[in-house]
């Protein structure tokens, strides 16, 4: 099981996997953008995204969850 | 002279802009949006106007609502600083036509020089040097790989409309060439509302300068040197420096005849910058783009000839001569480097926002400090992330890289991660001690 927390403030821009989707190491999960930058939230482990945690348009917190990988 | 400007933008060019029309005895009228409502600029302008929500697109993109404000306020002229909607001909003319005076070049001189396709061509018919590169927007990726074929690799892919380094990328052969032609096509629809491409010959070893004009009341168009850029990021500028210590005498006077030259084929009026690549061992250039507006890196200019370019565009937007001798050559006294502070991690520049809880700004002599935040205001993820630009401006370039290295040391930021640290690396790298670098400098730092 892997967590994916966002590293800074954000605006979530795109979310590219669904729930139960299966994901490789490297996959781009989501996009934030922060301060005119897009930032691709990478999984870093392969798996299957059991739980997603933000929908476009969301603010993320700092070292808020956005998905989880099992 | 107007008596009052309102100043369409926020931090420190708000703050910057206010200080000029203070000292000139127009009254400074800012707006802020609710994201922004603690930070100094506001309570440093002469009157503060809430103008919308923290998104820039119901706030400092909204041209009913800065329209609306200056006439609540009477503001007689408007300043867009840079970005927003400094270089949106749309807002020049909803300005004018308003009855307003519009701090900046005409429309059509916007129009000309924001299409950088049409920019490119207008150049090379005005005997501008410009890289090989397309003519007209490219339609597809089968189309950009048939274009890079006649161009030669390696090859830069940009938006037609773009700025900023936004959707920019180079190319090395076709496959990475139709990634980029994708992304880029994405980011130009998304960011700048245009999907137009074109495509230029990259030079990787490069430098980026700049040259800033002025384009006066009276129709003349003169060059105030030179700013070196090529301290980059992500296609975006970190530190800047003037003179170049890259250009030879001859090539920096054969730049700035064809800005000049490049100003008069659009026309143009008020503060200007030509952007340009170097290829240093060769020794010529490439008109690259040109900013129509006031430049974020203006300081340095400012510093080296002692000229305010804010107090330029007033006057000049007013019809009035400029406040320095225009017939003479103007010729830079000493050197002066500009590190911008921006609110990021300064190992892989990922932004930062955050609360900021310590603020103090170096000074000393030649030390210019033009900053956005203080003390107890917050960082938000909802605009650019810089928080000041720090200069040094010394006799000569070692005497500015010490002064630059002192205050980089004294300047204490507390809450959100800022890249001052890559600016002491910066001050102490050999190649840019040396002088002798080029845009791939941050590249080489953080390969090694």
């Amino acid at each position: 099981m892997a967590e994916v927390r966002a590293e800074m403030v954000a605006n979530v821009w795109k979310v590219l996997v669904s729930e139960g989707d299966h994901v490789d190491d490297g996959d781009t999960l989501v996009i934030l953008e922060s301060m005119k930058m897009e930032i691709p939230i990478l999984a870093e482990e392969s798996g299957t995204v059991t739980k997603l945690h933000v929908a476009e348009g969301d603010v993320v917190q700092e070292d808020e969850l956005i998905a989880e990988i099992g | 002279m107007f008596d009052s400007v309102l100043i369409a933008n926020r931090g420190e060019i708000a703050r910057r802009i206010i200080r000029t029309a203070r000292r000139m005895g127009v009254r400074a009228v800012a707006v802020y949006s609710d994201a922004d409502e603690g930070l100094p600029y506001v309570s440093e302008a002469d009157e503060a106007v809430r103008i919308g929500p923290a998104a820039p697109a119901q706030s400092y993109l909204d041209a009913a609502a800065l329209l609306e404000v200056a006439r609540k306020t009477g503001a007689a002229a408007v300043h867009p600083g840079y970005g927003f909607l400094a270089e949106n001909a749309g807002f020049a003319r909803a300005v004018i036509d308003a009855g307003l005076v519009w701090i900046g070049p005409s429309p059509d001189a916007i129009d000309q020089m924001g299409d950088k396709i049409r920019a490119r061509n207008l150049m090379a018919a005005a005997g501008v040097p410009v890289a090989p590169g397309t003519t007209e927007p490219v339609a597809d990726a089968d189309a950009a790989v048939a274009a890079a074929d006649e161009i030669g690799y390696p090859v830069m892919v940009k938006a037609a409309a773009g700025g900023g380094g936004i959707g920019m990328s180079a190319a090395l052969d076709a496959d990475a060439l139709r990634k980029a032609f994708e992304t880029a096509r994405t980011r130009a629809e998304r960011f700048f509302g245009s999907p137009e491409i074109l495509l230029e010959r990259y030079l990787p070893r490069a430098r980026h300068v700049e040259v800033q004009i002025l384009g006066l009341a009276d129709g003349r168009v003169v060059a105030l040197g030179e700013r070196d850029c090529s301290v980059q990021r992500r296609h975006q500028k970190v530190a800047e420096e003037t003179p170049s210590p890259g250009i030879s005498a001859e090539l920096r006077s054969q730049m700035l005849a064809a800005a000049v030259r490049a100003g008069e084929a659009v026309g143009y009026l008020g503060a200007g910058t030509v952007e340009c690549l170097v290829d240093a061992e060769s020794g010529t250039f490439v008109f690259l783009e040109m900013n129509t507006r006031l430049q974020v890196e203006h300081p340095v200019t400012e510093l080296v000839t002692g000229i305010d370019l804010v107090e330029q565009q007033f006057l000049i937007a007013a019809g009035e001569p400029v406040s320095f001798d225009p017939s003479a050559p103007v010729l830079p006294r000493g050197h002066a480097i500009e590190l911008r502070v921006y609110a990021e991690d300064p190992k892989r520049f990922l932004p930062s926002p955050g609360a900021i809880t310590a603020w103090q700004e170096p000074s000393g002599p030649g030390v210019r400090v033009d900053s956005g935040y203080a003390a107890g205001t917050t960082v938000t993820p909802f605009y650019d992330p810089l928080l000041a630009k720090l200069c040094a401006h010394g006799a000569t370039r070692d005497e500015a890289i010490a002064r630059a290295r002192l205050a980089v040391a004294d300047f204490v930021v507390t809450g959100p991660k800022t890249n001052l640290p890559f600016h002491a690396e910066l001050l102490g790298n050999a190649e840019f001690v040396s002088g002798d670098y080029d845009t791939g400098l941050i590249g080489r730092m953080r390969q090694a």
